[in-house]
C-alpha cells in the first residue's frame, strides 16, 4: 500500500507544478489517462485490466443484486458514429452494472445529420459534464481528436480500420482463460487485416503480453508496413496452424471493400476460410475465436463456429468485464488527477 | 481502515527515514491464544446456529481462515469461510488512484439466514467495515452480521463497533499498526510504530 500511496503524493505534486497544463500526468496507478490505442497500455496496465476483470467477475458471480456501486453519480456517454449492436449494449451493460448513468448517442436521429462537427457535439458533451466518452467512429483516429476537446476520459469503441482496444481485451481475457499465461503462446490471426482495427489493436496487445502472433491473409489484405509490426506474417493458413494454441478469424469486412481484393468469396473461403478440416489441425487445447458479426460460410463454417473449442459466444460476455474493468480504472481517482 | 487523506497503515516502513519507534504489542504465541479466545467468543454466541465468517482481504482472510480452523476443531463441525472485496464499495474511490480489486468468493451456501461474521486485522475509521455491510447487502441477508478485529485501534469515523476485539491499543491518528502473518509476511507479529 505503501507504494501507491508515495507514488501519488508524488504525482499530485507534478500535477500542482504543471498546473492546468494540457499534458496531464497518467494516473498514479500507471493506467493512461485515456484508452485509444491497445498500445497505451503495457505488460503491467494490461494485465491490471485483466486481473481486474477477472476479480469483478468473481465479485459479481452468483449474487442477488447484479450491479455495483462503484461509479455512481458518473455519467458516461456512447457516442456512436458507426453502427454497433454488440460493443455499445457491452459498453452500456459495463456502465450500468457499475451503476454510472447511461447516455446513448447514435449520429443518426441526432444533430450529426443536421452537419455538426465533431468538435461541436465534444463541446456539447462537455458542457454536460460526461466523465467518460465511449466513442466509436468511421474515422479513423476520431477518438484521439475527441480526447483534447473533452475533460472526461475517452474510450476508443472502434475508430476506422485503426484501432480497437477494449475488444483485444477481452480476447486477452478470453485467451487467458483457456490457456493460462500468454507468454510464448502462438496466437494465428487470419483474414482481412488491412481492415481490422481488432487485428491492429490485438496484435499490439498480445506482443505486450509476451504472445507470438502470426498474421495470416492473401498480399492483398495486408497493410503497407505490416513488416514493422510486432508480429510475423504468413499466406498459407494450413502451415499456420500446426502449434497454434489459437486461431482469430477476422471478418471480410465487405462494407469497407471497394476494390477487387480476391478473385471469388469462394476462392477466399478455400485458402482462407476455417472449416472442420483446419479446426482438426490445432491441438486438442486450441480455441477458435472470432470477434462477430461472422459471415458463416465465408470465413468461417458453421461447425466450426459452434462447435468444440469455439469461445466466440463467451469472448462476447467477457466484453461486459472487461469493460467494467476499463471504466473502473479510468474512473476511479479521477478528482485526484483532475486537481 | 484508511481514512481520509492519512495513510493508515505503511506496510513496508521499515524504509523510512528518521527515527521512528516500533513496539511488538502481540507476539506471535499472543496471536495465537487471542484466534483461539475469539473462536470460542464467536461459538459461545452463536449457540447451535450456524456462522459462516468473511475474512476482508488481504490479512483478514488469512485470520478468518485460522479463525474457522479453530471454531472447527472446538465445535466439531465445519466452518465456511470467504473472502469479501470491499474495494468497489469503498467512498474514497474518486479520491485515490485505482485499487487492484482482491479477492472476492461467497461459500457455496450463500449467506441467507446465517450468521455472518466479518474478520479484519485492523479497525480504524470503520470506513471499510461500512463498504463491507453495503457489499453483502448485495450478496444476500444474512440473519445477522457481527465483526471480529484483531486490533482495535481507534479513531472511528463511523458509528462501527466491533463484537469481537482481539486487543485495543490506545494510537495517535498518525501513528502505524502493522500486522504481520506467516501467510503474507513470513511471521506472526503485531507491532506499533509512533510516527
Amino acid at each position: 500500500m505503501t507504494t501507491t500511496i508515495k507514488a501519488t503524493t508524488r504525482s499530485a505534486a507534478n500535477g500542482d507544478s504543471r498546473g492546468d497544463s494540457a499534458v496531464q500526468p497518467p494516473a498514479p496507478s500507471g493506467m493512461p489517462r485515456h484508452l485509444l490505442s491497445a498500445g497505451d497500455l503495457n505488460a503491467e496496465t494490461a494485465t491490471l485490466v485483466l486481473d481486474t476483470a477477472e476479480r469483478l467477475e468473481q465479485a459479481m458471480s452468483g449474487r442477488e443484486v447484479r450491479k455495483l456501486p462503484t461509479l455512481r453519480g458518473r455519467t458516461v456517454v456512447n457516442l456512436f458514429y458507426e453502427d454497433s449492436t454488440r460493443t455499445r449494449i457491452s459498453f452500456e451493460l459495463a456502465a450500468k452494472r457499475l451503476s454510472a448513468d447511461v447516455i446513448n448517442f447514435s449520429a443518426k436521429g441526432s444533430s450529426v445529420s443536421k452537419g455538426e462537427s465533431l468538435k461541436d457535439t465534444a463541446l456539447t458533451l462537455q458542457a454536460m459534464g460526461a466523465d467518460a466518452v465511449v466513442c466509436r467512429h468511421s474515422a479513423s483516429g476520431a477518438p484521439q481528436r475527441l480526447s483534447a476537446w473533452v475533460s472526461g476520459r475517452v474510450v476508443n469503441a472502434g475508430d476506422g480500420t485503426h484501432e480497437h482496444p477494449t475488444q483485444a481485451l477481452l480476447d486477452a481475457f478470453t485467451l487467458r482463460r483457456h490457456l493460462g499465461e500468454l507468454a510464448g503462446r502462438k496466437i494465428v490471426v487470419v483474414g482481412d487485416v488491412l481492415h481490422s482495427r481488432v487485428a491492429r489493436s490485438n496484435v499490439l496487445l498480445l506482443s505486450t503480453l509476451g504472445a507470438q502472433v502470426e498474421l495470416v491473409a492473401p498480399p492483398t489484405l495486408l497493410p503497407v508496413g505490416v513488416g514493422s509490426w510486432p508480429a510475423s506474417v504468413s499466406y498459407d493458413l494450413d502451415a499456420s496452424l500446426s502449434g497454434a494454441d489459437a486461431v482469430m478469424m477476422l471478418r471480410v469486412q465487405r462494407e469497407r471493400m471497394s476494390g477487387a481484393f480476391f478473385p471469388t468469396a469462394r476462392e477466399y473461403t478455400r485458402s482462407y476460410g476455417l472449416d472442420v478440416r483446419r479446426r482438426a489441425m490445432l491441438p486438442d487445447h486450441g480455441v477458435v475465436m472470432h470477434p462477430g458479426p461472422m459471415n458463416r460460410g465465408m470465413e468461417i463454417t458453421p461447425a466450426v463456429a459452434d462447435g468444440d473449442g469455439s469461445v466466440i459466444v463467451e469472448q462476447v460476455a467477457n466484453g461486459v468485464t472487461v469493460r467494467m474493468a476499463v471504466l473502473y480504472l479510468l474512473l476511479s481517482g479521477e478528482m485526484e488527477t483532475n486537481a | 481502515m484508511t481514512p481520509g487523506n492519512t495513510p493508515a497503515r505503511r506496510e513496508d516502513s521499515t524504509a523510512g527515514a528518521g527515527p521512528e519507534v516500533r513496539a511488538e504489542i502481540l507476539s506471535e504465541a499472543d496471536i495465537a491464544r487471542t484466534i483461539d479466545r475469539i473462536a470460542h467468543q464467536i461459538l459461545e454466541k452463536a449457540g447451535d446456529e450456524p456462522v459462516v465468517l468473511l475474512g476482508i482481504p488481504t490479512r483478514g482472510v488469512y485470520l478468518a481462515r485460522r479463525l474457522a480452523d479453530r471454531i472447527a476443531t472446538f465445535s466439531g463441525r465445519p466452518c465456511p469461510v470467504g473472502s469479501l472485496d470491499t474495494t468497489l464499495y469503498r467512498d474514497d474511490l474518486r479520491r485515490r488512484p485505482p485499487r487492484a480489486l482482491e479477492e472476492t468468493s461467497i461459500p457455496a451456501g450463500g449467506l441467507d439466514n446465517l450468521t455472518c461474521v466479518l474478520v479484519d486485522d485492523v479497525l480504524y475509521s470503520g470506513r471499510t467495515i461500512r463498504a463491507a455491510l453495503d457489499a453483502l447487502r448485495d450478496h444476500g441477508r444474512p440473519s445477522a452480521v457481527q465483526l471480529a478485529v484483531l486490533v482495535d485501534r481507534g479513531h472511528r469515523q463511523l458509528p462501527i463497533r466491533a463484537d469481537y476485539v482481539g486487543k485495543n491499543i490506545p494510537t495517535a491518528a498518525d501513528d502505524d499498526v502493522a500486522v504481520r502473518l506467516t501467510e503474507s509476511d513470513g511471521r506472526d507479529a503485531v507491532e506499533l510504530i509512533r510516527a
